[in-house]
């Protein structure tokens, strides 16, 4: 009987499944973030957290330990040197999950899983390897541009919540303009400021 | 074992199924770009969850 055994086969027999998750765990080490199904993401989630954290003791028996799930020496050897070394002052909870959307052709939930050490440096290599940005690209270049559009866009729609990180920047130059222009403007800015106190708030709270 | 004496009608199926609705999902709109987003995922547009970054995208030219 299958009684409290609650964990999803994948459509898969065990060894099967087993060398799948193998494979997603060695590519998730290697790459630092994988694009997968929901469910498979969360199965290889309770796969690999176990594993990085055996990591976090360099051993022969541990490493020997790795290698029995991961069965890839290359794996092994980035695990124990690279992300180990970053994960040493985490307590578990290496990964992340984002949900992303639905796949074409069987409507599968899709996500990415990330190693959530890495992703910062990964948005970091992205944006050098592609300078085609939406929004919000460098910083400094971005922020003199940005304040012209978060002046237009306030004017249009005041309710609107404005762009989050770049208001202290944009705030600026944008309060100075208005103040030389009708005092609604203040009044208007005033109901805003609440509001994006808030928001501040709640990204230090992540 | 028990069996459906009668056929099911055409009449008495289709009104079972009248009851068979889609329903639209819940959306939001995305704090950055303001894009409608379905709860708990990253915005298709921009690529931003929660305020941040999480995903690069290209600018579709």
């Amino acid at each position: 009987m299958r009684h409290g055994k609650k964990f999803n086969h994948l459509g898969r027999q065990a060894p099967h499944r087993k060398a799948m998750l193998a494979n997603m765990a060695c590519s998730l080490i290697e790459h630092k973030r994988v694009n997968t199904t929901v469910a498979k993401a969360k199965a290889l989630k309770k796969f690999v957290e176990p594993i990085i954290t055996k990591s976090k003791t360099d051993s022969t028996h541990s490493r020997r330990t790795c290698f029995r799930y991961l069965r890839s020496k290359e794996a092994v050897t980035e695990l124990f040197r690279e992300v180990s070394v970053k994960v040493a002052d985490r307590p578990g909870g290496y990964t992340r999950i984002l949900k992303t959307g639905f796949r074409q052709g069987d409507n599968a939930e899709m996500c990415f899983i990330e190693l959530v050490d890495y992703n910062e440096n990964m948005l970091k290599d992205a944006k050098t390897k592609t300078s085609t940005r939406k929004r919000r690209g460098g910083g400094k270049k971005a922020a003199a541009p940005a304040a012209e559009v978060t002046e237009a866009d306030t004017k249009a729609e005041v309710v609107e919540e404005a762009p989050v990180v770049e208001e202290p920047k944009a705030e600026k130059p944008a309060e100075a303009k208005k103040e030389e222009a009708a005092p609604e403007a203040k009044a208007e800015e005033k109901k805003e400021a609440p509001k994006k106190d808030d928001s501040k708030e709640e990204e230090k709270g992540e | 074992m028990a069996h459906p004496k009668r056929r099911t009608s055409n009449q008495r199926r289709d009104k079972r199924r009248t009851h068979y609705k889609a329903v639209a999902p819940t959306l939001s709109s995305c704090s950055n770009c303001g894009a409608p987003t379905l709860y708990h995922r990253v915005c298709g547009e921009c690529g931003f969850y929660r305020g941040k970054q999480a995903i690069q995208k290209e600018v579709a030219l």
